[in-house]
């Protein structure tokens, strides 16, 4: 909402304070200014002159030389307009001076002529025909006795034109439409200032005839029209405003058009009241109805835009045809023109919400609709059509028919509350006056007699002690508030475990290495073909987005590799970074049987250049070994389309409900690496089902006794086939040795020469030791013997 | 013999004095002090002398053979030394050289800043609890005082799943979850991404974060909210930090506020980062609605309590100094790397 200061002036006088400290005291009170504007600031020394004299110039065909009176003396001013004559009265931009535009007017000569300055057109003094009807379009700007009227020869130009005036942008919250007007604001400077605004109450002389006659308003649809008034404006001549109307219009961001339209902004931006004109003429009968619009009915818009209308949708209309939108806009059948002669001038209330509906399904967004969708007070819509009709009467714009059509079967009970001082003192956490409360509710329009509030019809807002308490506070001023700590029990704060965990996990991949992305949780469905995830894939069934901004973010993810991979190809390609490593935690989303929506923790991760698929393990083992989950299970994953078939494996865990799926993990499929542009580079990449881990964790860890004895070493070295897994080699020999092994680590891997083809040697370094003494050469060498025995039942032969 | 002995040490003292490695003092030694060394070689010539003579020259032998001794000594202790001089010396290094960077990843920047925001508030009793991102139009709009068609639904545009299934588009909606869950008092924040129609830009993104806060308990009031969140601005951007409260408007809070705080990088007295104005708008917070207590199952007439929200990306950018929002989602290592 842009106000006028000038048109603010009107209802109260804040003269006293600078613009600045109005801005600011009016956004501390809740009206929060956006920005303002001192405007005609960028017009310095523009001033009426009268010409007094036009000579040719000596040495140019198209420059005339002229004499003004400046009211302090004579200039000479060179131009080549063709629309001046002696005796015209013209902007002067007298150098040195400002024009707006950052133009600088210095003193020259013209072809050898002297010139003091420049005359000014509409343009050059930011004006359009709009705001200055009938001036010349592509010439000076002869002013018309008129526009000069009580001014001297030497007079500001500003003051002429009325060109200074300040602009405040409020940016008004939706619960207030009333502070969409002047009068709103004005009520609110008020408030602010500790001043009574002066209102105006519009008289309408009339010029006798009887409404009746013209017009009868049915409403069949009250729900939706909680209130019709109307007049009739006869003999109307449409001509442009007076210049102090288009003035306060223009400052306030609205083109001037004519009288008529001019009135009703006028009264939308004064009242807050949404206006509509419409030619009487057109009209097929004097029977206005307002009702809902049959299903599929068309209409025009004054704009000339075809709309197709739905039965849920509020027309006014004729006895045959829609005339308007109610509350949108108005049909080009009835638009006001040049030759409308009789008009009707509608102030109405809409229901909100119904507006808002029609609004949204035409892709109808006008100044009416968005005030109307706010919620209007009903009680407003006679004040504003007297208010036109004043100003009709006031322009000589017409002859105002005797009479009101009003309908008005929506009135609304007045809200009453309690007025409860301690109440809002105890929930504020202040001590205020009773009485500066109720000056405040009264400077606000609230009545308050006794101990009782009524809520003025403007304030739908209004509704609760809350709202009581906060239209005291903020006049009061929120930074009065004496900050306090609230006394309740002292009492830890803690994550949840999920939360807890997750930035666990987060401190032992970054320690590993791995940065922590933050990618969107919604993808591209394209994201599952790229990571090779077959067609019946369950993880292809996403959540889908009704209305996404694009494909590329349509559908929730149910798996975050893509993303993090799609991250690493990114770093890849954009600065050829040698490695890169990857992670990111958060929610994959897939629907319940139900119908609702499951959401799981998830962290993908990946990487290149800087590891192998076992670096990759090492780190998922010391994922589980941090959580203290035991007995983890690697088996090799041969048909997961991600990854290499000779290079996956998942992580599981057997729990009395059967096993359960910590993590996949391996190197990336040659032919997924090159869809994400790796085409010599191994990647690296895993998924680890991170609240399974959580369900799994335990954290707590109990002291083992550090041990008393020595250990035993034997290294054994053995060759075997190269397809029996190191993991049944390791179950073996912890078996064959029993309780004595500590430890069974595997420290050499050796295929090539002296190794036949299909086989691997392999070097283990088994520990034992017993709690309770020092192991005796005996047991040690029948632990061994064991050992052998058992590798040799696998086919594995001791190297000598 | 008494020439003899002074000779032996005088020649003993200049051989001593040339040696350059362990192995010639031992060479010396044996040649000076050995079995069949030049000492003892006079010593067995001891018989020949008188009396009177033997106990002067036996004086003079130990004190030679002591003189030798020490001298060996002193000279293999100076020895060892020059050779730990000499290995140090060569192993000297350029230690102008860079050192070695052992990797270690980076949390996201938004991650610590969710981090840092949770422990302030850990810190004065807070929870930090976690919502649903996908959820009914119930917890996102009618339980938090936004009925169907009240404009405030079109504020904020939302991402739809089903006609009541959606993005939430505030983390606030973790608010009704718990009161629904908890008996007062309650204490909690709450960090999440939430989602809106936006299209990326400098400035906006589909997908953000925000940290919700909520305090209900009986007697809470409006300097309670302006306390904590005075605790948390001066925790979060400087003890010097002034906060100011601006009215606002929110469906879910009555009185609403904006908090400003003043600007962290000039200090108030106006600059880019603050554009001009030396305070910079930080989070949105008010007094719990009565409505929406009593939706939720708590009595309005017994509890009172605040509700605060603030954007993630919005803090970690002013913190950071980062000019535009899509570095936060481009995962450039590069960028990553510098928190």
């Amino acid at each position: 909402m842009m106000l006028s200061m000038e048109w603010l002036s009107e209802f109260i006088d804040v003269s006293e304070t600078d613009i600045k400290s109005y801005c600011d005291r009016m956004t501390a009170t809740g009206s929060k200014v956006e920005g303002w504007e001192t405007l005609g600031e960028d017009i310095t020394n523009v001033k009426l002159v009268k010409i007094t004299k036009i000579e040719k110039h000596p040495d140019a065909d198209r420059l005339l030389v002229c004499q003004v009176d400046t009211g302090s003396g004579s200039l000479q001013i060179v131009t080549a307009a063709t629309n001046v004559f002696e005796g015209a009265y013209v902007p002067a931009a007298i150098a040195p001076c400002d024009l707006p535009g950052g133009v600088k007017i210095k003193p020259t000569k013209m072809r050898g002529v002297p010139s003091d300055g420049m005359f000014c057109s509409i343009e050059e003094l930011n004006l359009t025909l709009h705001d200055q009807p009938g001036a010349a379009e592509d010439g000076i700007l002869i002013l018309t006795d008129e526009e000069i009227a009580g001014h001297v020869l030497g007079d500001d130009i500003r003051d002429v034109l009325a060109l200074r005036d300040s602009v405040v942008e409020f940016e008004i919250t939706p619960n207030r439409p009333d502070c969409l007007s002047v009068i709103g604001l004005a009520r609110e400077t008020g408030a602010s200032y500790e001043k009574v605004p002066v209102y105006h109450t519009p008289k309408v002389k009339g010029s006798g005839g009887d409404i009746s006659d013209y017009l009868t308003v049915s409403i069949e649809a009250p729900d939706l029209c909680p209130r019709y008034t109307a007049r009739v404006v006869r003999n109307v001549k449409i001509a442009p405003s007076p210049m102090w109307l288009r003035r306060r219009l223009r400052a306030c961001g609205v083109r001037p058009i004519n009288n008529i339209v001019d009135i009703t902004n006028y009264v939308m931006l004064e009242y807050g009241q949404p206006m509509h004109a419409f030619d009487y003429t057109c009209l097929d009968g004097a029977g206005i109805v307002v009702r809902r619009a049959s299903e599929g009915e068309k209409f025009i818009s004054l704009d000339n835009k075809d709309h197709t209308l739905r039965s849920d949708m509020l027309v006014i209309a004729d006895r045959t045809k829609p005339v308007a939108l109610a509350g949108i806009m108005g049909g080009a059948n009835s638009e006001i023109l040049d030759s409308t002669s009789t008009v009707v001038f509608e102030s109405a209330n809409f229901n909100g919400a119904s507006v808002r509906i029609t609004s949204k399904a035409l892709g109808m967004r006008t100044e009416s609709s968005g005030r109307f969708e706010k919620g209007l007070d009903a009680e407003c819509t006679l004040p504003a059509v007297e208010r036109a009709c004043e100003l009709v009467e006031m322009l000589g714009a017409g002859e105002v028919v005797d009479g009101i059509t009003d309908v008005y079967p929506g009135k609304r009970a007045q809200t009453v509350l309690p007025l409860e001082p301690a109440r809002y003192n105890a929930f504020l956490g202040v001590d205020i006056s009773r009485e500066f409360m109720v000056k405040t509710l009264v400077s606000l329009g609230f009545g308050v007699e006794g101990d009782t509030i009524k809520v003025p019809s403007w304030r739908a807002d209004v509704a609760c002690m809350n709202d009581i308490a906060e239209e005291i506070i903020r006049i009061y001023g929120y930074n009065e508030i004496q900050s306090t700590a609230f006394t309740a029990g002292v009492r830890p704060g803690s994550f949840t475990p999920a939360g807890q965990y997750k930035n666990r996990l987060a401190g032992l991949l970054t320690n590993r290495g791995f940065d922590e992305t933050c990618t969107f949780s919604f993808i591209s469905p394209r994201f599952y073909d790229r990571i090779g995830l077959p067609a019946d894939s369950p993880l292809r069934s996403s959540i889908v987005i009704r209305n996404p901004l694009g494909e590329d973010t349509s559908v929730m993810r149910t798996i975050i590799l893509p993303s993090v991979l799609e991250a690493l190809e990114r770093n890849n390609n954009y600065h050829s970074e040698p490695a890169v490593a990857l992670f990111e935690t958060a929610n994959v989303y897939s629907s319940a049987a139900d119908g609702s929506v499951d959401e799981h923790i998830e962290t993908a991760l990946a990487f290149y250049g800087c590891g192998d698929f076992y670096s990759l393990k090492g780190t998922f083992e010391a994922v589980f070994a941090d959580a203290g989950i035991k007995g983890v299970c690697y088996t090799a994953v041969r048909d997961n389309p991600t990854y290499h078939p000779g290079r996956c494996a998942k992580a599981t865990v057997n729990r009395k409900d059967g096993e359960t799926l910590l993590a996949v993990f391996g190197e990336l499929h040659p032919e997924i690496a090159a869809e994400y542009g790796f085409d010599d580079t191994r990647v690296y990449a895993g998924t680890l089902k991170t609240d399974m881990v959580l369900d799994l964790a335990s954290f707590w860890r109990l002291y083992t006794p550090l041990p008393k004895y020595p250990a035993v070493t034997r290294d054994f070295a053995f060759v075997c086939d190269d397809t029996i897994e190191s993991a049944a080699i390791c179950e073996a020999i912890t078996k064959a040795a029993g309780k004595l092994v500590e430890n069974v680590s595997l420290f050499d891997v050796y295929k090539g020469a002296q190794i036949p083809e299909g086989k691997v040697s392999l070097a283990y370094k088994v520990t034992l030791r017993a709690a309770d003494r020092t192991l005796t050469d005996e047991e040690a060498e029948k632990a061994s013997a064991k050992i052998m025995k058992a590798l040799d039942a696998l086919g594995a032969q001791l190297r000598s | 013999m008494k020439e003899m002995l002074e000779k032996i040490r005088a020649a003993a003292a200049e051989q001593l004095e040339a040696v350059t490695g362990e192995g010639e003092l031992e060479a010396l030694r044996v040649k000076f002090l050995g079995k069949k060394g030049e000492l003892t070689a006079v010593l067995r010539g001891m018989g020949a002398l008188s009396a009177e003579e033997r106990p002067v020259i036996g004086a003079l032998a130990n004190e030679v053979r002591t003189f030798i001794e020490e001298k060996i000594a002193a000279r293999s202790e100076r020895l060892k030394s020059e050779a730990v001089s000499k290995r140090l010396e060569a192993e000297r290094i350029d230690v102008t050289m860079p050192g070695k960077d052992i990797k270690v990843g980076s949390r996201h920047p938004l991650a610590k800043v969710e981090l840092e925001m949770c422990d302030i508030f850990r810190s004065m009793g807070f929870d930090i609890v976690e919502g649903p991102e996908v959820e009914t139009d119930y917890y996102n709009f009618t339980a938090l005082n936004t009925p169907e068609n009240h404009p405030a639904r079109d504020v904020q545009d939302t991402f739809y799943i089903t006609d009541t299934l959606l993005l939430r588009s505030q983390t606030s909606t973790v608010q009704v979850h718990v009161m629904e869950n908890r008996e007062p008092p309650i204490r909690i924040v709450s960090p999440g991404r939430v989602y809106r129609s936006d299209a990326v830009d400098a400035t906006h993104s589909p997908m953000f974060h925000q940290l919700e806060g909520l305090v209900i308990d009986e007697d809470i009031t409006m300097g309670d909210l302006k306390g904590i969140l005075e605790i948390f601005s001066r925790r979060m951007f400087g003890d010097k930090t002034r906060v100011r409260f601006r009215p606002h408007h929110f469906p879910f809070t009555e009185p609403s506020a904006e908090l400003d705080v003043s600007c962290f990088v000039c200090g108030g007295k106006g600059c880019r980062v603050c554009k001009g104005e030396g305070w910079i708008e930080i989070l949105g917070c008010g007094m719990v609605h009565p409505n929406v207590l009593g939706m939720s199952g708590i009595d309005p007439e017994k509890y009172s309590g605040f509700a605060f929200g603030m954007g993630v990306e919005r803090i970690a950018m002013l913190t950071l100094g980062i000019d535009d929002m899509r570095l936060l989602f481009e995962n450039d290592t590069r960028f990553l790397e510098q928190f």
